[in-house]
């Protein structure tokens, strides 16, 4: 794991995450999850509550599954940290971010310029998401 | 037509230099090849067999003549002079540097254009009735609908990486101008026996190697709720499309493995997250937006009358020009299908005229077709005349929309790195053949649709005459289908059976043709005459 970027003012929390399908049979141990692409995130709705890193796997950039699996869990109220690994690209973040993501760990170097870019480049946005940007038609119509 | 406001404009000039960004970044080897493809694609850039070719959109096909005229300068400073109109409505240029890419979405940010989501697994560019606004059949104009759907599904963060590409069209009449039933997810503006207007919503379509016609999947959708239905269909397919093998990643393919029934549960239950989530655009939104397609002040108290005495101007009327709903209007139709032309083609030249012609004639408004033509959408029939001088001037007065030397074909294997077979070249000896327009009117209306691969940019399995080029062990073959639609009688054209050479496949249009003549009823069209008497008594008469 080359590098790490994260959004959240809490302490990392560091424990390690086991398999989605692990902690299903066994739910209440664990706090840390790992979600392949093609798991059903909604197996963990009940549990949001107990759960404080959820990681989202993105096994090649092309594979969007992750985007929509974060969008469910912080639709469903998680608020512990998402974080998207994997082969996680500077020009995915600013999606990522919007869908819930507050942590990144790129299999890249990721030059944190490049990043801060890449996440400050569109001042609005088209469409609600998970995050607070206030979408355009909102901004027209006060 | 839409104009931006500041935030529309930021939105594309954003987008330039995040893509100039990303251009530097490839240059200098921080991004690979195979991580700047996506993004070079997400802003229309492919690399074909010889440069690169950048597609520009043109949402719902409208654009006025600043644009074109911008159209032309980029033809003239960055391209051999000339543009492509594609099946997509949209426009391409085939001879692009990668380093003046950035630049050239900087010139159409200046007119209000871009090429945002033009090609790669993403939401494409809406497609609508080139009529929209202008025809006499339509309930109302689709475009603010397409308008507001562009905007929500521009760089939406869920569904930019996506399966596969993903195409929606939009219409409002009961006559199809714009295949919809060929398309991802297809919309038809109706009303409800309450006059409250909403959409049928139809799902899983589309051409390529595994062609299926969209079922539909909602009969009546409020249309407010629009933006929800769609993000539940998209979040359905981006969930459980497969990943692994590209050529099974379209929606269509989990729409027909899953079922039509049970795609339509998934969806529907997904709606119910969608609306709770109220992501939905509010009316007020939607009128703001409507208002930038509010009819244009069509003069009243015109004449209808049409001076018909040059012959050759009489001849185009009959065919190019269409009813408008507009009285003393007519919507005039302008053919980029001139024999030994290419389909679609068209020099930055007439590309000024056209842009003359539409602001002196026509509002200011054109538009471009998924039959790869331009459309002047709301000519006084007294201007018909002057309009046609013009066009015919410039060599844009070809009189064959819909007849058979008015062929959509893809750029095939003289552009286009998929490609298996040309398809230019063949476009071009079938309407040599068909040159006598005495004959083409005996003929009628009938719609050749030819594709270099089974990609299917072509259209083929739309085609009434369908033509595939395939590679037969290292040389060009040609398979014949017919029966195809692309029209509200939707319907997949079959292959006949063998292939063709190049020279064959001609004479087997040909036989097909002549067979269709000697056994029609009166009033038949080519695709009446097939749908009644069915493949095989074609087949005898192709392959003897």
């Amino acid at each position: 794991m080359a590098d790490t970027f994260r959004y959240r003012d809490d302490a990392p929390h560091e424990e390690p995450a086991i398999t989605l399908d692990s902690f299903i049979e066994q739910p209440g141990g664990a706090s840390a999850v790992r979600v392949e692409a093609g798991d059903d995130v909604r197996l963990l709705v009940p549990y949001l509550d107990q759960l404080q890193l959820i990681e989202i796997a993105f096994p090649r950039f092309r594979d969007g599954r992750g985007f929509s699996s974060a969008r469910i869990l912080r639709e469903a109220g998680y608020t512990g940290e998402l974080r998207a690994e994997g082969d996680v690209l500077i020009d995915l973040l600013f999606f990522m971010r919007r869908c819930g993501f507050d942590s990144f760990a790129s299999q890249h170097v990721l030059n944190p310029d490049d990043v801060e870019a890449a996440l400050n480049r569109y001042g609005n946005v088209y469409q609600d998401a998970t995050d607070d940007a206030v979408p355009i038609w909102k901004l027209r119509h006060g | 037509m839409y104009r931006y406001d500041q935030y529309d404009q930021a939105m594309v000039d954003a987008r330039v230099e995040e893509f100039r960004d990303q251009t530097r970044r490839r240059i200098e080897g921080q991004l690979n090849d195979d991580q700047f493809k996506p993004l070079r694609l997400k802003n229309g850039l492919y690399l074909q067999l010889h440069a690169y070719m950048l597609r520009v959109a043109i949402p719902y096909g409208t654009f006025n003549s600043e644009q074109m005229r911008k159209l032309a300068h980029i033809a003239r400073t960055y391209d051999r002079g000339y543009g492509h109109f594609t099946t997509r409505q949209n426009i391409q240029y085939n001879w692009i540097k990668l380093d003046e890419a950035p630049d050239i979405l900087a010139e159409l940010a200046t007119v209000e254009m871009h090429a945002i989501q033009t090609s790669g697994e993403s939401i494409r560019n809406i497609s609508a009735d080139q009529y929209a606004g202008a025809a006499a059949d339509e309930i109302c104009d689709p475009r603010p609908w397409a308008e507001l759907l562009r905007q929500a599904t521009t760089f939406h963060p869920e569904f930019s990486y996506l399966p596969r590409k993903f195409k929606i069209a939009v219409i409002s009449s009961k006559e199809d101008r714009a295949a919809l039933r060929w398309h991802d997810c297809a919309l038809r503006i109706v009303r409800n026996a309450a006059g409250e207007e909403g959409f049928e919503v139809y799902a899983g379509g589309g051409m390529g190697r595994t062609p299926f016609i969209a079922y539909q999947i909602r009969d009546f959708l409020p249309a407010q709720q629009i933006f929800s239905y769609l993000q539940a269909i998209l979040r359905v397919w981006n969930l459980h499309a497969r990943r692994d093998n590209i050529h099974k990643q379209r929606m269509k393919i989990l729409v027909h493995e899953l079922g039509e029934v049970e795609f339509r549960r998934q969806v529907e239950e997904e709606f119910q997250t969608f609306l709770a989530l109220g992501t939905d655009f509010p009316q007020a939104e939607y009128d703001r937006i409507a208002e930038y397609f509010t009819p244009p002040p069509f003069e009243t108290g015109l004449s209808d009358d049409i001076d018909r005495s040059d012959p050759a101007f009489a001849l185009w009327v009959d065919q190019q020009v269409v009813a408008h709903k507009a009285p003393g209007y007519a919507i005039a139709n302008i053919s980029l299908k001139p024999i030994r032309g290419i389909a679609g083609d068209i020099s930055a030249e007439q590309m000024d005229i056209v842009a003359d012609l539409a602001e002196r004639y026509s509002f200011d408004d054109v538009r471009a077709t998924h039959a790869q033509n331009l459309v002047l959408p709301h000519v006084r029939k007294a201007d018909l005349y002057a309009v046609w001088q013009a066009l015919e001037a410039a060599g844009l007065a070809d009189a064959n929309l819909d007849l058979i030397t008015d062929i959509i074909a893809c750029p095939g294997l003289d552009y286009c790195s998929l490609a298996n077979a040309r398809s230019i070249p063949i476009a071009q000896k079938i309407a040599e053949r068909f040159e006598n327009m005495e004959r083409q009117l005996d003929i009628g209306e009938l719609k050749i649709k030819i594709s270099g691969c089974i990609n299917a940019c072509g259209h083929h399995h739309a085609g009434q005459i369908g033509i595939l080029g395939v590679d037969r062990k290292g040389t060009e073959n040609y398979q014949l289908l017919l029966g195809g639609s692309g029209a509200e009688d939707t319907s997949q054209a079959k292959i006949t059976g063998p292939g063709f050479d190049e020279a064959g496949i001609v004479d087997a249009v040909e036989r097909t043709v002549e067979r269709y003549r000697e056994i029609r009823e009166p009033g038949e069209r080519f695709l009446d005459t097939y749908r009644r008497v069915g493949l095989d008594a074609f087949k005898e008469a192709i392959y003897g």
